[in-house]
């Protein structure tokens, strides 16, 4: 279980995270959403005891993580994957980490084992792929077998099979109960990772919920009928008082659900040639949701359509 | 003691501690036999002139310790290791200590190395280690090194980047102490207090200067204290550098 209460961090005059509480369940995949740049990763490092909240507190089973006794067995975190020296080979990055919280060095080999690296244990770090890096630093987040973990931007840059190995790594950490918080830019990514959402833009809360209600609540649900009979099909459902949009030959009503429409077609007497439910997609509903708290546009973007979006970064 | 381990663990497992501890040791050593290999009768090998690569030595010991704590900022370990071991001062203090313990070894393995090797191509002259003098011109570069890595230390926990530590270290060991002696009036009055012209001091003790030849031995300081009062002195400077880091090192965000 995680808890951050009032999180707020100050860069001179910039505000990077703002008054940001919310608390991340055990037994879950927790997503935390966001654009690039909106405090995610600094969200992180305050919880992590790395950076100095500003304001507010973040705690972990209830307590700050600089006051955790020996802290990997509680908390297991990849922040950046490249946080390895590039001439130690992977076994011995894991030794001295697990001797620095007096983790047997039988531990070491276990995890290797675990994210499957033990061919390549003995190699020097820095030749390693990214897909390798990233499953070596998964490795080490999972060396004092803790409760919680955190991962920040786990998939970026990963092939797909990557992608795939660590969805379903994620869930199986989740089901044997441990609190699993992991950030995100991709809301199509999180939308298979993760059960709950902590959705941030701009540094503040945007929503906590589950990622179904997220998508639930942020998607409009609307309804596309085609008829050669548009006109009195419009003024039928005109009288009802639901919102109506033209595309072409088609409306697309909202507040309406087919069998309604289909019903109401038939009473009118109107001859439908489609009559489908749209769903929007969930790229939308997070470009609705944080749309004005993107914090870098770029010039040639179409409103609400910030390019930024689509690159990896941290 | 764990984090001593941790600390030892992570300083073998990377190779530049390797290269810098042969090199210190290749330059003293080799100046050493340069130095044996040149005396005659007129200027005889003496102790002191034994050591006279002691100085390259401890640039090369700071890089060393420099690098020993800029390259877990560079690769971002550092961050790693206050997640392992949050009580930052700590692993810090910890990583320092591994440094200097191998810094005085190194120091204690390139004077007497330096000394046999004396001793080895000039068997004649007179290298016998009588007085306390000649106990601190060898014995005491370990010394010397030990305090050296821990102010390295510091200052690289405070600058971070490696080549802006290393160029501060050499910068200040190689000109900044020897050109403030040419400031006006006071000039040498600073640099008699200067922390590395204590740790000379300390070397080369209190001979009499007017009997000495230049080539016995490295450079005399001109320090404001005895050589004992001068170690601490340098010891306490190290002790000043590291506070400030920690300090800093706490306050910051990794």
């Amino acid at each position: 279980m995680i808890e951050a209460v009032g999180l707020t961090k100050r860069y001179g005059k910039t505000l990077a995270v703002d008054n940001l509480s919310f608390s991340v369940p055990s037994g879950r995949v927790t997503g935390f959403l966001g654009p690039n740049g909106a405090g995610k990763s600094t969200t992180m490092r305050m919880i992590l005891g790395l950076d100095t909240p500003t304001g507010g507190t973040a705690l972990i089973d209830g307590k700050r993580y600089r006051d955790l006794q020996q802290p990997l067995r509680t908390v297991g975190a990849l922040l950046d994957a490249k946080w390895v020296h590039p001439n130690r080979s992977a076994r011995a990055h894991l030794q001295w980490l697990a001797r620095s919280n007096r983790l047997p060095a039988k531990r070491v080999d276990e995890v290797l084992e675990i994210v499957g690296l033990t061919s390549v244990a003995g190699k020097r770090a820095g030749g390693f792929s990214l897909g390798m890096s990233q499953r070596l630093g998964i490795a080490a987040a999972l060396l004092g077998d803790p409760q919680v973990l955190l991962f920040d931007e786990p998939v970026n840059g990963l092939d797909p099979e990557g992608i795939l190995w660590i969805r379903k790594f994620m869930h199986r950490l989740a089901e044997e109960g441990r609190t699993v918080f992991v950030s995100s830019h991709l809301l199509s990514e999180m939308a298979l990772t993760a059960q709950e959402l902590v959705v941030i833009g701009r540094g503040k809360l945007i929503s906590q919920s589950s990622t179904e209600d997220f998508v639930t609540q942020a998607t409009e649900n609307t309804v596309r009928v085609r008829s050669p009979q548009l006109a009195p099909l419009r003024s039928a459902l005109g009288k009802l008082g639901v919102s109506i949009r033209d595309e072409g030959e088609a409306l697309v009503v909202s507040g309406m659900d087919c069998a309604d429409i289909g019903e109401l077609a038939a009473r009118e007497g109107v001859v439908l040639h489609e009559l489908s439910p749209q769903r929007g997609s969930l790229e939308e509903a997070f470009m609705q949701l944080t749309g004005d708290s993107v914090e870098y546009h770029t010039e040639i973007a179409e409103p609400g359509v910030p390019a930024t979006l689509t690159t990896a970064g941290k | 003691m764990t984090l001593l381990a941790v600390e030892r663990m992570k300083l073998f497992s990377t190779r530049s501690p390797w290269w810098c501890s042969l090199i210190a040791l290749a330059l003293t050593v080799g100046f050493g036999a340069l130095m044996a290999g040149t005396a005659n009768t007129e200027t005889p090998l003496t102790v002191a002139a034994t050591q006279f690569g002691y100085t390259f030595g401890l640039v090369v010991i700071m890089v060393m310790a420099a690098l020993a704590i800029t390259t877990e900022y560079r690769f971002g370990t550092i961050r790693a290791t206050f997640l392992a071991v949050p009580n930052r001062g700590k692993a810090l203090l910890a990583k320092t200590a591994v440094v200097a313990i191998l810094a005085g070894v190194l120091g204690e393995l390139a004077a007497f190395g330096s000394w046999g090797i004396g001793k080895l191509i000039k068997p004649a002259s007179d290298l016998a280690l009588n007085t306390p003098y000649e106990w601190r011109a060898v014995a005491g570069v370990g010394l010397v090194y030990a305090v050296a890595a821990v102010i390295a230390v510091a200052v690289g926990v405070l600058v971070r980047h490696s080549a802006g530590a290393i160029a501060l270290l050499l910068v200040y060991v190689q000109l900044v102490e020897n050109l403030v002696s040419l400031i006006p009036r006071i000039g040498n009055d600073i640099h008699r207090w200067m922390p590395f012209t204590m740790s000379a001091k300390f070397i080369t003790g209190d001979p009499d200067v007017t009997l000495r030849n230049i080539n016995e031995g490295p450079p005399l300081a001109d320090a404001g204290l005895s050589p004992w009062p001068a170690l601490l002195y340098f010891a306490g400077f190290a002790v000043v550098m590291m506070v400030i880091a920690l300090a800093v090192a706490n306050r910051r965000d990794a």
